[in-house]
C-alpha cells in the first residue's frame, strides 16, 4: 500500500470514528429522553435510504451542501475563512430569480445565462473580502459575516419592491420562467424537488479537484495557503492569488442560490431559508476540503435530514435529536487533531517506552 | 565523594516519534570545562534541557555531587548551584543589567523588606572584578551589544551562586573578539573552581578551551574523551569531525583561483527600510562578476536580510538600480528576478524556501511553476516533475529518497540540499546563497560547499551571505563587510583572517 492511499484511509478512519462515536452520544441522548436508540436509528435510515422517493430526499437535501461545502473547501486551499458562503448565496439566488422571470430567453441559453448570473454575483459578493484581504490585510471573516447581513438585507428589501415583487401577502420575487428552471428528476419520486443542480455539483467537484490537484492555479493556491511568504519567494503574486480564490469560492456558493431558486422554489422568497452556507463549513470540515470528500459528507447531512424529517413524524423523539447528532459529529471533527493526538500519541509512547526497556532502539529512526 | 560533579545515567528522550536521546552516560569532573559537540539536532540540547530540569527524561538517572536528583525542576537546579545561559538570552530589555541580574533572588533588606540596592550592586561589581566581565550595573539592557548582554546572562548565573554552569552555543552570535574575551572569562571561572559545560558546534573552539569532551551523535554517545589526547593526534578537528558525522569529511573545501569575467549583477545606491519604516540598508552599491563568490560577512542583523530580499524582489526598496545579466529589475516580484537567470537559496529555509506540508516534487517546482515543460497551457505535467524530483534526490542524495514525502519530514540537511538542488539546477548565471549552511550538519555543509564552488567554476557568479565567518573565508573571491546597513570594507580573500574582519564586523576600524 502506498502512503498515499495509507493516508487517505486514516484520514477516513478518523472522520468514521468521528461519526460514530457521535451515534453513541446521541445513543445516550436518545435513552435520557426515554427513547429506543435502535427505532429511532432504523427510521433515520429508512427515512433517509429506505425508498427511492427517501433516497430522493437525501440527494435534494445534500445538494446545496455539495456547493457550499465546496466554496469553503475551496477558500480553506489558499488559507482564508470564506464565512460568507451564506450571504453569496442570498445574492446569487435573489439575481437568479430576477434573471429567470425578467429575461425570456430559448430554454438552453436561459439556464446558462442563470448559471453565469449565480457564478458572477456570487463571485462579486466574495471579491470585496477578497480586495480587502489582499490590499489592505482586513479579515476575511469580518469581512465575510457582514457581507452576510448586506446580503440579507438588501435582498429582503428589494423582493418588497413592485419591479421584483409577486403581488399578495407572501414577500416574494415572482416566478421564474418555465425556460429558466432547472429540470426536477421525477423519475425518481412524483413530488421530488431533487434537480440536475446535483449533476452541476458533481461537474464542479471533478473541476475543483482538476484545479487543485492538476493545475498551476491551484498549485499557487495551495501554496499561498499553505506559506504565503514561499509563495512570494516562488514568483507568486499571493495576494492575487487571494482574491482569486476567494472570488472561485463566492462563485460556487453562488451556484447553491441558483439550485435552490432555479431547482426547488422558483423564485426568491424573503428571508431566504438560513444556514445552507453556514452549514457548508461543517460539510467541508467532514470533507476534509477535498471536492470528493465534500460531496460525502454533505450525503451523510442531507441523510441526517431526511432521516430526521422521518423520525420527527413517525416516533415520539423530537428532530432536534438529529441536530444533536450532527453538532456532535462537527464537535468531534473539529477536534479531531485533540482526538488523534490523544490516541496516536498513547499508542507511540508505550510502543517506545517498551523498546527503550528493551534497548532495542536500533530500529528506529533518530 | 566522587571526582564528578555530574553523572547522567542511561538517560533516554523520546519526544513524539523522535528518540532525542538514547542511553545516555555523560561524566563531567569538577572544575573542568567540559564540551557536549555534536551537529544540529543530535540531542546536546535536550540533553542540557533535562539537566535543568526543563525536561524530564524518559529513563535514566541524574547524579549531582553524590545525589541523586529526581524530579528536576529549573528551580531544584539553581538551588542545587547548576546556572544555565541559553542560545536565545531571557533579558528584559527595558530594565537595567542589576535589575536583571537581581530579578527573581532580590536581596531585601531584613527589617522592612525593602529592596537592597547597595548590596546587590557591590555583589554585582565584586564579581564582575573577579572575572573581568565588565559591565556597567546601572545600564539598560536595551542598549548593550549582543556580547554584553551575554555578560549579563552569565553573571545573573554567578549571582545564584552557580557552580556548574551550563552554555548553549554561546559564540553563535558574537564576532571573533567577543569569542576570545568569553574564554577568558570562562577560563577565570574555571580556575576559580566553577564546573563548565560547553554546548558547541565549532571544534576550533572546542580544542582550544575545553579539558573534556563528549561528542553526541544521532542521540548517542560516540565517545568521551580528554582534549590534551586528542591534541596530540596530526589533525584534531579533522579527528572530532569525524567522531561528529561518522566519516571522514572536508573541512574546507578545495577550490582553484577565480576567474572572474564580465559582471552579472550590477547594484546602486540601494536604500531599503524594515517593516517598521527603519533604515536597514543604507546606499550600498556593488557588482558580481562570472566565476567569482562574493562574501558579505557581517553580524546579523546589519542589514543582510532586507539587503537579499530586496535585491530578490521581496521587499520594495526605497531607491536603488539593480541589473541581472543586463537586465533591469522593477523589484516587484521574484519571478523576475528568477527571469533573468539568477537563482536564489534563501536565508531561511522554513520561512521563505520551502512549503512544509507539501511533498517534496511540489516543493521542487517552487518558482518554477510557470516553466516548461513543468506547466503547459496552466497544467502541470507531473510525470516530468516527477521526473526531475528523483533525478534531483538522487543527484543530491537527499533521504527520504522519495518525492513522496513532505518536506516537513526531511531533517535540516535534506531539506536545504532540497533547495540547493532546485535552485543549482536552474543553471544560474548569478545566484544568491544566504546562510546556505545554516542549522545543517557537516556533512550537508561540504556538499552544499562543493556545489556552491562547482557552480562558480561553471561561471555562476555567487553572491553569499553567511554570519558563519569560517563559511566566507573558505568560499569568499572577494569579501565585503557589512555594518549598520553600510558596506564598510571591501577584502580580497587572501591571507585575511578572521580577526581582521571581526574589527570591521563591530564597526570599528573604518
Amino acid at each position: 500500500m502506498n502512503s498515499k492511499t495509507k493516508n487517505i484511509l486514516v484520514e477516513l478512519a478518523f472522520s468514521v470514528l468521528a461519526i460514530i462515536i457521535s451515534f453513541m452520544i446521541g445513543a445516550i441522548v436518545i435513552l435520557f429522553i426515554k427513547g429506543n436508540p435502535l427505532e429511532v436509528f432504523g427510521t433515520m435510515f429508512s427515512g433517509a435510504f429506505g425508498s427511492l422517493s427517501n433516497f430522493a430526499d437525501t440527494l435534494e437535501y445534500a445538494t446545496p451542501l455539495m456547493f457550499t461545502g465546496m466554496a469553503v473547501a475551496f477558500a480553506f486551499r489558499a488559507g482564508l475563512f470564506n464565512i460568507g458562503a451564506e450571504g453569496q448565496l442570498y445574492a446569487a439566488a435573489f439575481a437568479v430569480a430576477v434573471v429567470g422571470f425578467m429575461l425570456k430567453l430559448p430554454p438552453f441559453l436561459h439556464i446558462t445565462v442563470v448559471i453565469l448570473t449565480a457564478l458572477i454575483v456570487g463571485g462579486l459578493w466574495a471579491y470585496v473580502p477578497g480586495v480587502l484581504k489582499a490590499k489592505l490585510g482586513v479579515h476575511e471573516v469580518i469581512t465575510t459575516i457582514m457581507m452576510n447581513y448586506i446580503a440579507l438585507d438588501l435582498t429582503n428589501y428589494l423582493t418588497m419592491r413592485n419591479v421584483f415583487k409577486q403581488p399578495g401577502q407572501i414577500p416574494q420575487t415572482k416566478d421564474i420562467l418555465h425556460s429558466a428552471q432547472f429540470g426536477t428528476m421525477t423519475f425518481l419520486s412524483k413530488y421530488t424537488h431533487l434537480n440536475s443542480g446535483i449533476i452541476i455539483a458533481v461537474v464542479v467537484a471533478v473541476i475543483v479537484y482538476f484545479v487543485i490537484a492538476r493545475m498551476k492555479l491551484g498549485y499557487e493556491i495551495k501554496v499561498t495557503g499553505y506559506n504565503s511568504n514561499a509563495a512570494a519567494y516562488g514568483g507568486i503574486n499571493n495576494k492575487n492569488k487571494l482574491i482569486i480564490a476567494m472570488v472561485i469560492s463566492g462563485a460556487i456558493a453562488g451556484l447553491a442560490g441558483a439550485e435552490q431558486v432555479a431547482g426547488v422554489m422558483h423564485h426568491f422568497v424573503s428571508p431566504f431559508p438560513v444556514g445552507i452556507g453556514f452549514m457548508g463549513i461543517a460539510v467541508a470540515l467532514l470533507g476534509k476540503n477535498d471536492p470528493f470528500g465534500v460531496i460525502a459528507a454533505a450525503l451523510l447531512f442531507g441523510a441526517l435530514s431526511a432521516g430526521g424529517t422521518q423520525v420527527d413524524t413517525m416516533t415520539t423523539v423530537p428532530r432536534e435529536v438529529i441536530d444533536i447528532i450532527q453538532a456532535i459529529i462537527i464537535l468531534f471533527v473539529a477536534s479531531e487533531v485533540f482526538l488523534r493526538k490523544l490516541i496516536v500519541q498513547r499508542i507511540k509512547q508505550r510502543k517506545y517506552r517498551k523498546m527503550l526497556e528493551q534497548s532495542n532502539l536500533e530500529q528506529l529512526d533518530v | 565523594m566522587s571526582k564528578n560533579i555530574l553523572e547522567m545515567r542511561n538517560i533516554s528522550k523520546v519526544f513524539g516519534d523522535v528518540v532525542a536521546n538514547k542511553h545516555i552516560n555523560l561524566s563531567v569532573s569538577y572544575g573542568q570545562i567540559h564540551a557536549i559537540v555534536g551537529e544540529n539536532g543530535a540531542g546536546k540540547t535536550t540533553l542540557m534541557n533535562i539537566l535543568y530540569g526543563l525536561y524530564a527524561p524518559t529513563t535514566g538517572d541524574l547524579i549531582y555531587k553524590d545525589e541523586i536528583l529526581q524530579n528536576m525542576t529549573p528551580a531544584l537546579a539553581v538551588k542545587k548551584g547548576i546556572g544555565m545561559v541559553h542560545q536565545h538570552f531571557m533579558l528584559i530589555p527595558p530594565l537595567t543589567v542589576y535589575e536583571n541580574i537581581i530579578l527573581g533572588a532580590e536581596p531585601t533588606i531584613k527589617k522592612t523588606g525593602v529592596l537592597d540596592k547597595k548590596r546587590a550592586l557591590e555583589k554585582i561589581k565584586e564579581m564582575s572584578r573577579k572575572y573581568s566581565l565588565d559591565i556597567d550595573p546601572l545600564a539598560l539592557v536595551e542598549n548593550l551589544s549582543v556580547g554584553e548582554q551575554q555578560r549579563v546572562e552569565i553573571l545573573k548565573v554567578l549571582y545564584r551562586s552557580a557552580e556548574l554552569i551550563i552554555l548553549d552555543e554561546p559564540t553563535a552570535v558574537l564576532t571573533p573578539q567577543e569569542v576570545d574575551k568569553l574564554f577568558e572569562i570562562l577560563k577565570l571561572m574555571r580556575n576559580d573552581g566553577k564546573t563548565i559545560i560547553l554546548i558547541t558546534h565549532k571544534l576550533k573552539e572546542v580544542l582550544a578551551i575545553s579539558g573534556e569532551i563528549t561528542v553526541i551523535r544521532r542521540g548517542e554517545v560516540i565517545t568521551s574523551l580528554e582534549t590534551k589526547e586528542l591534541n596530540k593526534t596530526k589533525a584534531p578537528e579533522n579527528e572530532l569531525a569525524n567522531y561528529m558525522v561518522g566519516r571522514p569529511v572536508l573541512l574546507r573545501v578545495k577550490k582553484t583561483e577565480a576567474k572572474p569575467g564580465n559582471d552579472v549583477m550590477r547594484l546602486k545606491n540601494l536604500t531599503v527600510n524594515d517593516n517598521r519604516g527603519i533604515k536597514k540598508v543604507d546606499n550600498v552599491s556593488f557588482n558580481v562578476a562570472s566565476g567569482e563568490i562574493v562574501g558579505i560577512a557581517g553580524v546579523d542583523g546589519n542589514g543582510q536580510t532586507e539587503l537579499i530580499e530586496a535585491m530578490t524582489g521581496l521587499r520594495p526598496p526605497i531607491e536603488g538600480e539593480l541589473s541581472i545579466n543586463g537586465k533591469n529589475m522593477t523589484f516587484t516580484t521574484s519571478r523576475e528576478f528568477f527571469d533573468a537567470g539568477a537563482a536564489h537559496i534563501p536565508e531561511d529555509r522554513h520561512k521563505h524556501g520551502l512549503i512544509l506540508e507539501m511533498q517534496n516534487n511540489d516543493n521542487f517546482i517552487l518558482g518554477k511553476q510557470w516553466l516548461s515543460p513543468y506547466q503547459t497551457a496552466g497544467f502541470l505535467n507531473y510525470r516530468a516533475i516527477n521526473k526531475m524530483s528523483d533525478e534531483l534526490i538522487k543527484n543530491y542524495d537527499i533521504r527520504p529518497d522519495t518525492y513522496k514525502v513532505k518536506a516537513r519530514n526531511l531533517s535540516g540537511g535534506n531539506q536545504q540540499k532540497l533547495i540547493v538542488a532546485r535552485e543549482m539546477t536552474r543553471q544560474p548565471k548569478f545566484l544568491i546563497a544566504s546562510q546556505p549552511t545554516r542549522g545543517v550538519d557537516i556533512g550537508a555543509i561540504e556538499f552544499i560547499h562543493k556545489k556552491i564552488v562547482a557552480a562558480r567554476d561553471g561561471g555562476c557568479g555567487v553572491l553569499l551571505v553567511s554570519a558563519e565567518l569560517s563559511e566566507i573565508l573558505s568560499l569568499s573571491d572577494r569579501i565585503l563587510i557589512m555594518f549598520d546597513g553600510k558596506i564598510v570594507k571591501e577584502f580580497v580573500n587572501k591571507g585575511i583572517t578572521e580577526k581582521e574582519i571581526g574589527v570591521y564586523m563591530m564597526g570599528s576600524g573604518a
